[in-house]
């Protein structure tokens, strides 16, 4: 008989990300204490160990910041866009230098497994940065008239999902058009924001074009209201989304939002089943599933369910939970004790409700915060676990008969991000694909990301896009 | 008439009465998305084994090999010193596991049994007018009779891939169950597909099934002699077949990766491949193997590296 092979652990070294004490907020080119001298301390979700202190921005920094913005963007958005490229161009370059001490410092703060933030994370980072750069100087060319012109300030919030790549995806295309930017991460996840403000400093970054503001919701709200800020970007949930967009109603700024989602994954019975399988893990246990356009409905042809689930069944089981800088770790932390709160009722309520629960055999580690991954079979549209965006690693599993079918359920929902479609049949996937109301639809993939297509929601997921030429519009005057 | 691993009794036994009954099973499988299984062969690839799981993955895959001298220039001396090298592959390091096997052409059978008598190291051999297997039934099945006969205790066979791509599925069938029948109970049969050759992914998934519902013991992807030989997406599919194979007829085959797999960091990406695709069950080199000549010295030097701390050199370890 074999012994099992045990995989040894192989931890990244945490010593690459030289964590400090304390930070303080990013502001005209300098680090600096909160107004009111508040602080806030950020925690490793895998630990509960405290990395650092932070200084938490109230409604005082934020207006030091807006003007900070406001007075580097008259020099700014004169430059040639070819001299604004050759700092993104640097940007971008210098975080592939250091993108080991990001995604260490990236899995530190967020939980998330290094396998994911070194090879998803950080090189979609480094090529939001190259991607836009390249736009710079080709702005006449992007469809939007000769000489368009950006918008001002840029009041952006984001959230702590993907926290280094949202704000790639948030300042790269602002700093491009000629914005300049006020840009407040999550409270969970300050810390590769502030070393992003250290990289803006290496690159030499005029003052005041990027300002860091960790904090709080008063602060996003209060970034938000800002009379000076031209143009708001937030990411994060559709509640949040819906009082943003009352506060902008009636103003000039300009808004794009970019929100929850449920979004659906239909099987069809000619899929390819192993392939099919790989696409529904990662669609739904990809960031422990603490993704917006996460795969988290499952629709299945009633004529393959057994065959499926028992592929799907046994694929969990393989998963991988644990230490989250050990690099065979597949499944990671949940990023906060409050997100856990949140899963664990949502799942109560789910079992509550007649949906049958399954997880593989799985020890949790004892300290952090961690959430096994999770199935639900019998699953209906009016189950609560269908239709409420969960946030992480549990996946509602429902079934269809015929394609129309398959398009009414995946369509059923108040969101509408994503969706994916497993099929061999290439005309199937053309004719779904143009009935399913989401901004992303993967055809025998899913959660593939690349700067070069634009990203954004339907319904109760937001408007506007980010990504692609697309995603230059958000911020210029057209 | 020949008759396959399936009893009369088992739900599969009739998918191979007629050829369109073979085909439509064949086409019936689940199609294989390429992008998809490029990307899992690849994420599996960054899986870091380290010090023991390294120790254990490095001496595993020496118990796998199939030490392999399938040359024209081939004599008995140099059978013999490979026969030699499978027994004892470390001569410094007793604690070094044999070889699986020794695989040699058919002519060379008695002088390699000779070589490892004893040993419990396997003797296989590619008979079936290898590497092409461009020749009539009866000369296939003669060359399978010979080896047996001198004392092969494994056959590896290649399938006719002309028959295989017109679409002549059952001539395939009908050709592996006659080799099978010709190993008699002494032999396992190892079916090869040249799967560089077969060039699509589904193509490798029906041959995968074709062999196995025919009785094949093991599932080889190819002879070393072609240009794309063993890869770690086709090794990862034909890993999926036997794994639902399995699960539908309750019977285990092996599988073989050959050619091309040269380092033992290769080697190791294969065992995870395995650990994770189609179980623990397959650990082991009754079921599992590398078809490799140059692959065993860098596992020696790789495992006196674990044991000494310090790379040695490739005059540490033996030519063959």
């Amino acid at each position: 008989m074999a012994p099992v092979f045990e995989y040894a652990p192989a931890p990244e070294s945490r010593a690459i990300a030289d964590i400090a004490p304390s930070y303080g907020l990013f502001i005209d080119g300098e680090f600096v204490e909160a107004a009111d001298g508040k602080v806030f301390k950020t925690v490793s979700p895998s630990t509960e160990e405290v990395l650092s202190e932070i200084a938490r921005a109230g409604s005082e920094d934020v207006d030091r910041a807006v003007k900070a913005a406001r007075r580097a963007f008259e020099k700014w958005s004169a430059l040639p866009g070819a001299e604004r490229a050759k700092y993104l161009f640097r940007i971008a370059r210098i975080i592939q230098e250091r993108s080991r001490e990001l995604a260490v410092l990236e899995t530190l703060d967020n939980g998330k497994p290094i396998k994911e933030t070194r090879d998803a994370d950080l090189p979609l980072v480094a090529a939001h940065f190259f991607y836009y750069a390249g736009w710079a100087d080709k702005l006449d060319h992007a469809g939007y008239g000769a000489n368009p012109r950006p918008l001002g300030v840029a009041g952006q919030v984001i959230p702590w999902n993907f926290p280094l790549l949202m704000l790639a995806w948030k300042i790269a295309p602002a700093l491009a058009t000629g914005n300049t930017v006020v840009l407040k991460p999550a409270e969970t996840t300050p810390l590769s924001a502030l070393f992003f403000a250290d990289i803006c400093r290496q690159a030499g970054l005029p003052k005041g074009v990027v300002n860091i503001l960790p904090g709080y919701g008063d602060a996003g709200a209060a970034l938000i209201a800002h009379p000076d800020v031209n143009k708001v970007a937030f990411t994060g949930s559709t509640a949040v989304g819906k009082e943003i967009a009352r506060t902008v109603a009636g103003t000039r700024k300009k808004v794009t939002l970019e929100l929850g989602g449920k979004g659906a994954n239909i099987v069809f019975d000619d899929a390819p089943i192993d392939q099919a399988v790989e696409g529904i893990v990662n669609g739904i246990f990809f960031n422990q599933g603490q993704v917006c356009c996460a795969g988290s409905r499952l629709l299945v042809q009633e004529s393959i369910q057994e065959e499926l689930l028992e592929s799907l069944k046994r694929r969990l089981s393989t998963l991988r939970l644990g230490d989250p800088l050990d690099k065979n770790t597949d499944i990671g932390a949940i990023n906060s004790e409050e997100q856990l709160t949140r899963i664990t009722s949502l799942v109560e309520q789910g079992e509550a409700e007649g949906a049958e629960r399954w997880s593989p055999a799985c020890e949790l580690p004892e300290s952090g915060y961690w959430f096994a991954p999770t199935l639900f079979t019998n699953v209906t549209q009016a189950h609560t676990v269908a239709r409420d965006e969960i946030f992480g690693p549990v996946l509602s599993v429902l079934t269809f008969r015929t394609p129309d079918e398959a398009v009414a359920k995946a369509n059923n929902t108040p969101y509408g991000l994503s969706a994916g479609i497993w099929t061999e049949k290439g005309s199937r996937i053309l004719a779904v694909a143009n009935k399913l109301r989401a901004g992303v639809v993967w055809s025998n993939t899913f959660n593939k990301f690349d700067p070069t297509s634009p990203f954004g929601g339907y319904k109760e997921s937001g408007f506007g896009r980010e990504g692609g030429r697309h995603g230059l519009e958000a911020y210029l005057d057209v | 008439m020949p008759s396959s691993a399936l009893t009369a009794a088992h739900p599969l036994k009739d998918v191979a009465a007629s050829d369109s009954a073979l085909r439509r099973f064949l086409h019936g499988l689940p199609g294989v998305d390429a992008v998809g299984l490029e990307g899992r062969a690849a994420s599996l690839g960054t899986r870091s084994i380290k010090t023991t799981a390294k120790a254990y993955a490095i001496d595993l895959a020496i118990s796998m090999v199939d030490l392999t001298t399938l040359e024209g220039a081939d004599t008995p001396g140099k059978v013999r010193a490979l026969g030699a090298k499978a027994v004892k592959p470390d001569p410094t390091d007793r604690t070094t596991p044999s070889t699986a096997a020794v695989c040699v052409y058919p002519d060379m059978v008695a002088v390699a049994k000779e070589a490892v008598a004893g040993s419990g190291v396997k003797v296989a051999s590619v008979a079936t007018a290898f590497p092409a297997g461009r020749a009539a039934l009866d000369v296939k099945l003669a060359d399978v009779r010979d080896a047996v006969a001198a004392g092969a205790d494994e056959i590896d066979m290649v399938i006719d891939r002309g028959a295989f791509l017109s679409g002549r599925y059952l001539k395939v069938y009908d050709e592996i169950t006659a080799v099978k029948e010709a190993c008699g109970t002494s032999a396992r049969l190892k079916v090869i597909f040249e799967t560089g050759e077969l060039s699509t992914y589904d193509n490798i998934r029906r041959a995968s099934w074709l062999g196995m519902l025919a009785g094949a013991d093991f599932i080889k992807t190819s002879t070393g002699k072609v240009a794309v030989n063993a890869t770690p997406a086709n090794t990862l599919l034909m890993l999926e077949a036997v794994r639902d194979f399995r699960a539908q007829t309750g019977i285990q085959v092996g599988v073989k990766p050959a050619g091309g797999i040269r380092t033992s960091k290769d080697a190791i990406k294969f065992l995870v491949l395995v650990n994770e695709t189609a179980g623990e069950d397959w650990l082991d080199n009754h079921w599992f193997r590398f078809g490799a000549s140059s692959l065993l010295n860098d596992l020696l030097m790789q495992r006196q590296k674990l044991a000494t701390g310090r790379y040695s050199g490739p005059d540490y370890v033996t030519v063959d």
